[in-house]
């Protein structure tokens, strides 16, 4: 196969993805033309051979980096796949001078990829080596490694700018990526490692689990600790290397976090958050690759990211697992409920107050109800609050307006408020009884409990008492209310 | 053995400050050892018999040594506590036996094999805090790791599987909370479900590394009746304890470690306040009895 297009950051490559059609771009053009209708219409019909290449590739890409990512992420391994990305330049570097020397072709990618995995895989092994045998921690040799051999990199680089054969230009695209460059071979090989890396985490998954939750259960249990850990390792470095082309070697670190990471908060089951890492890779390629085709002046790795990056912060707020608004809402409505049950219990206690000689009922020779500067003095809630409190309480039809700001239980509001104030009561006696807490005090920690008490812990309660407090009788106050 | 123990632990020089004479150190070391109440220790044709020998322990982590020496039986059918202050090597000596930690010299037998090939007969529970509790994983799915092993390389879980750990699950009273994600339980469920992890890797012996560390009243009954029921089934449990107060309940045998062993044998016999005060009394005792042996044999010239 002849590679005539070249990883060179010229137009060269543009005519192929868009078949030449509508976009004439020249050297000294570097102005960010919006796309026409006609370039949307075809790219997201697909219409071109190279696009679809370009698209579908790098689509496989974030599926295969979604799925190794998430055991690297639950490894807590995911800053080695940076530095590993970073070691796989001086192999790239290397294999150019090397072929070049040897008068073949510099440019030819399988070569050059070859020599960025055998040195992402010495980066690794640099890794392994600098932990077993030193002191020095984890982030620091990580550090070394991912400076050293970047460092390697970027002078064998500036090596070959100065060297004579005057076509190194493009070994740059990959450290920002050029999705444009990328030809159907370079496709096929992205899906027989993608395959290859969704057949061995399925063939895997329970060890990587293990692996990741229980490391010193694992080794225990007589797993290859260290060999499994090599193959997820080399498996990143395969994704890296792969995806160098696309996505570049700074920013595939984020195709590999980013995914799991997002999928994370839709789901606590590992087996979900596999696949949906995946899926949101593989969604954030094919965006992404689409987006820079129709800007190809923009590096297109970091669109991918952006648009990975898009993904995530739509799972971090609407994530249904640990989602931001569902905490929130969460969090609203528990606040909500307590407001509530405050105020029936504060009216509870009133009738109850109201009509000392007997059990409060609803009783209608009551018609004046509470007033609301009186339960404003009940407790520290802003007037604001209570006015909030209130209108919803009476929107669920639980209090009824008796007069000008002065309100009552209604039928259903005492049946609710009668269940909230004998477990308040309850808990209040068990902590006297059995906390040895002052009757004084009861009242602010039984403040705390009454509104997540369940039903079996109150049937616990009741037993607790039941010499105390009669079956479903309500106990009197400990205190003065 | 008495002697081969003393014979070796001059190593113990690696750790010295420079200004103390070899020779007094060896003296003060040859005084020291007769405190050590080392038990007489099986003959190697009773090997067989025994789930855990130790013979010559030695572990260093970066030329630092953390258990120096250590001989120790651990006999079929007893709850064996291990005790001994911070850093004396505790989890170590586990973590040694089940071959996850390097030693530096030294030979450990279970039933009179190589860890390595008797697996099956160990069931290990680590320390709690030593794993992510936020792991997206639910409490079935630890209890069933512990069936791994057996399952084999690459084979999927099975509902056969997955039964015998809701069983296991049960016998500790989680079977309610299989489906619960692990963060969402306290730390004595946590510990629980651990406890069913080992429990059904259906071991003879059971290594725990401080199970009952952090968990309420129930988790530690509960606890101490499923131990008290692995020992009527004729297994053998080493656990690592904290808590003083409850070792003559618990361990029928005991090892107090520091660093190496300062006394193992029935809990009677030594659970003393003296071995106490040795294994306890001071990060490096051996230091410090060399310490206070060179100072008497100072005052003796006088």
């Amino acid at each position: 196969m002849k590679r005539v297009v070249a990883y060179s950051l010229v137009a060269l490559t543009t005519p192929l993805v868009f078949g030449g059609v509508g976009h004439h771009g020249s050297i000294t053009d570097t102005s960010i033309a919006l796309p026409s209708m006609e370039e949307i219409i075809r790219l997201v019909t697909l219409r071109d051979y190279n696009t679809r290449v370009v698209v579908i590739g790098t689509m496989v890409l974030g599926l295969a980096a979604g799925i190794v990512g998430t055991f690297m992420l639950l490894r807590k391994r995911s800053l080695m796949g940076d530095a590993i990305s970073h070691a796989t330049l001086p192999g790239i570097g290397l294999a150019f001078i090397a072929m070049t020397a040897t008068g073949g072709n510099g440019k030819s990618l399988p070569i050059l990829l070859l020599g960025g995995f055998l040195s992402g895989l010495v980066g690794m092994l640099c890794i392994l080596f600098i932990r077993k045998y030193t002191r020095i921690k984890e982030d620091a040799a990580l550090g070394v490694v991912l400076g050293v051999f970047f460092g390697l990199g970027a002078a064998l680089l500036g090596v070959i700018q100065k060297m004579n054969t005057g076509h190194a230009a493009g070994l740059e695209s990959f450290i920002y990526g050029k999705t444009a460059s990328m030809l159907a071979a370079d496709a096929k090989l992205i899906a027989i490692v993608a395959t290859a890396v969704v057949v061995i985490c399925a063939l895997l998954y329970k060890e990587f689990a293990l692996l990741c939750f229980d490391q010193n259960f694992s080794a225990a249990q007589g797993w290859p600790v260290l060999a499994l850990d090599i193959v997820m390792m080399i498996m990143v470095v395969v994704v890296t290397v792969t995806g160098l082309q696309a996505v570049g070697l700074i920013l595939i670190i984020a195709l590999l976090i980013i995914p799991p990471a997002a999928a994370r908060f839709w789901s606590d089951d590992l087996l979900k958050i596999l696949v949906l890492s995946g899926v949101i890779g593989a969604a954030s390629g094919l965006i992404g690759s689409a987006l820079s085709a129709l800007t190809p002046r923009l590096p297109a790795g970091a669109i991918i990211v952006l648009v990975a990056a898009g993904f995530f912060a739509a799972s971090m707020v609407f994530g249904t697992a640990r989602g931001l608004l569902l905490r929130c809402c969460r969090n609203l409505a528990l606040s909500r409920t307590v407001g509530r049950q405050h105020l029936l219990r504060a009216l509870y206690e009133w009738h109850e107050t109201n009509t000392p000689t007997e059990a409060p009922t609803h009783d209608r020779t009551i018609t004046h109800g509470m007033a609301i500067d009186e339960l404003l003095g009940h407790r520290s809630w802003s007037a604001f609050r209570l006015r909030r409190v209130l209108a919803r309480a009476f929107a669920d039809e639980v209090i009824t307006l008796t007069g000008a700001d002065h309100f009552r239980l209604t039928e259903r509001g005492m049946a609710e408020a009668r269940r909230i104030v004998r477990n308040h009561r309850l808990w209040e006696l068990y902590l006297i009884t059995h906390a040895d807490v002052a009757p004084g005090k009861v009242d602010r920690d039984a403040d705390q409990i009454e509104h997540i008490l369940g039903t079996v812990m109150v049937e616990k309660l009741e037993r607790v008492l039941q010499s105390r407090t009669p079956h479903l009788a309500m106990p009197s106050s400990p205190h003065a209310l | 053995m008495m002697e081969s123990h003393e014979a070796t632990d001059p190593g113990v020089h690696v750790a010295d400050p420079p200004e103390f004479a070899v020779d007094a150190l060896s003296d003060a070391l040859l005084a020291g050892a007769e405190m050590s109440e080392v038990p007489a220790l099986a003959p190697p044709n009773a090997y067989e018999q025994m789930p855990v020998v130790v013979r010559d322990l030695t572990v260093a982590y970066h030329r630092k040594p953390v258990l120096w020496d250590v001989d120790c039986d651990i006999e079929k059918g007893r709850i064996i506590g291990i005790i001994g202050p911070n850093g004396a090597g505790k989890s170590t000596l586990l973590k040694a036996i089940l071959d996850l930690v390097p030693k530096a010299s030294g030979r450990i037998l279970i039933y009179g094999k190589r860890y390595r090939r008797q697996r099956r007969l160990v069931g290990y529970v680590p320390q709690r805090e030593t794993v992510d509790w936020d792991f997206p994983v639910n409490a079935l799915d630890v209890v069933t790791m512990g069936r791994y092993g057996v399952i084999g390389w690459c084979r999927p879980v099975t509902r056969k599987h997955r039964q015998a750990a809701l069983a296991a699950m049960d016998r500790v009273g989680m079977a309610d909370y299989a489906r619960r994600q692990i963060s969402q339980l306290s730390g004595g469920q946590q510990q629980r479900v651990f406890l069913a992890r080992a429990l059904v890797q259906d071991a003879d012996i059971y290594f725990m590394d401080e199970p009952f560390a952090g968990v309420d009243a129930a988790t530690e009954k509960a606890i101490i009746k499923l131990l008290q029921e692995f020992r009527e089934n004729g297994k053998t449990v080493v656990v690592i304890h904290h808590d003083l107060q409850t070792v003559r309940d618990y361990f029928d045998n005991l090892i107090l470690l520091n660093m190496r062993v300062v006394a193992a044998g029935a809990t009677r016999d030594v659970f003393t306040e003296e071995n106490l005060h040795r294994t306890y009394g001071g990060r490096l005792t051996l230091l410090d009895e060399a310490v206070q042996a060179i100072a008497r044999r100072d005052d003796s010239r006088l």
